[in-house]
């Protein structure tokens, strides 16, 4: 297999914060989803170009 | 169509469906004005996503895991199935984000609200069942652990996570089967009651709750006003 921007082999890098502890991966996957959330609301629709 | 056939069941059925839901307002043109938000594009985000995971599946269990684990191409599905899937809950928790925030219940749309959080349950009970079929140690660690968890809850009794063809059936047949019918189920509705509008103004709102709750009731014959609506 090709080299991947991750390296996959090899246990996984958890992040530790008092009782929470989160994989990287999961942690980088919400932030991803919180980004889009806030760029889904703030980013500007494109407009019907018919009817203006 | 005559007396005769009035009196037909398939005839009342088919008058009832097309009067709750006429054909132009089951797949309508146009949208109110204020659906044109990013915001809104997540639930039909979701459902694109969830046409992909239902296809993949079926050609993954058509091929059969010889296939999907050993030629390039069965690789490929493998991994558009697992992809969708990660697509599918992304889109659905943003979508889920979104109507908590737009209190997406109001004007009669509980139901609505209900078939969404079931569906959204039940997708997770599909993707944990997806990760015990994968036959590989992956699945083998997440099953005994997920009997663990699920026997300290009391859930372990009605069924075994380590019985492969269990999860197998629950996999392929029953749990898209379910998510299957409660989309159709969630669509129907929101075409019914139409989609959420925005809370109005701060200025027009009113002092007392219950009178906002009434306003919210008409919201679904609001939002087919035709001079408020743009093009999907």
């Amino acid at each position: 297999m090709g080299s991947l921007a991750v390296n996959l082999n090899g246990p996984g890098h958890y992040v530790h914060w008092g009782v929470i502890q989160i994989s990287v991966a999961n942690l980088v996957v919400i932030a991803v989803m919180i980004a889009l959330f806030v760029a889904a609301i703030l980013l500007p629709f494109p407009k019907d170009r018919d009817r203006k | 169509m005559s007396s005769t056939d009035e009196r037909m069941w398939t005839a009342r059925v088919r008058s009832r469906a097309v009067r709750a839901l006429p054909p132009d307002k089951l797949l309508p043109d146009r949208q109110p004005v204020y659906v044109s938000s990013w915001i809104y594009v997540f639930g039909v985000l979701t459902l694109a996503a969830f046409v992909v995971v239902l296809v993949s599946g079926v050609v993954l269990g058509v091929e059969g895991p010889q296939w999907w684990h050993r030629s390039s191409v069965g690789l490929f599905f493998n991994s558009l199935h697992l992809w969708s899937v990660q697509l599918f809950l992304a889109f659905m928790v943003v979508h889920l984000w979104g109507k908590f925030f737009m209190a997406a219940w109001r004007g009669r749309r509980a139901m609505t609200w209900i078939t969404g959080a079931l569906a959204f349950i039940g997708s997770v009970g599909t993707a944990f069942t997806g990760y015990l079929i994968q036959e590989n140690f992956d699945s083998q660690w997440i099953s005994t652990q997920a009997k663990d968890g699920l026997n300290s809850v009391g859930i372990g009794s009605f069924f075994n996570v380590l019985n492969y063809g269990q999860m197998l059936i629950f996999h392929v047949v029953l749990l898209p089967f379910v998510m299957s019918i409660l989309i159709v189920w969630h669509i129907v509705l929101v075409r019914l009651r139409g989609v959420v509008p925005p809370f109005p103004p701060r200025s027009e709102r009113s002092a007392f709750p219950s009178a906002e709750v009434s306003s919210d009731v008409a919201a679904p014959a609001d939002a087919a006003a035709p001079a408020e609506e743009v093009a999907p």
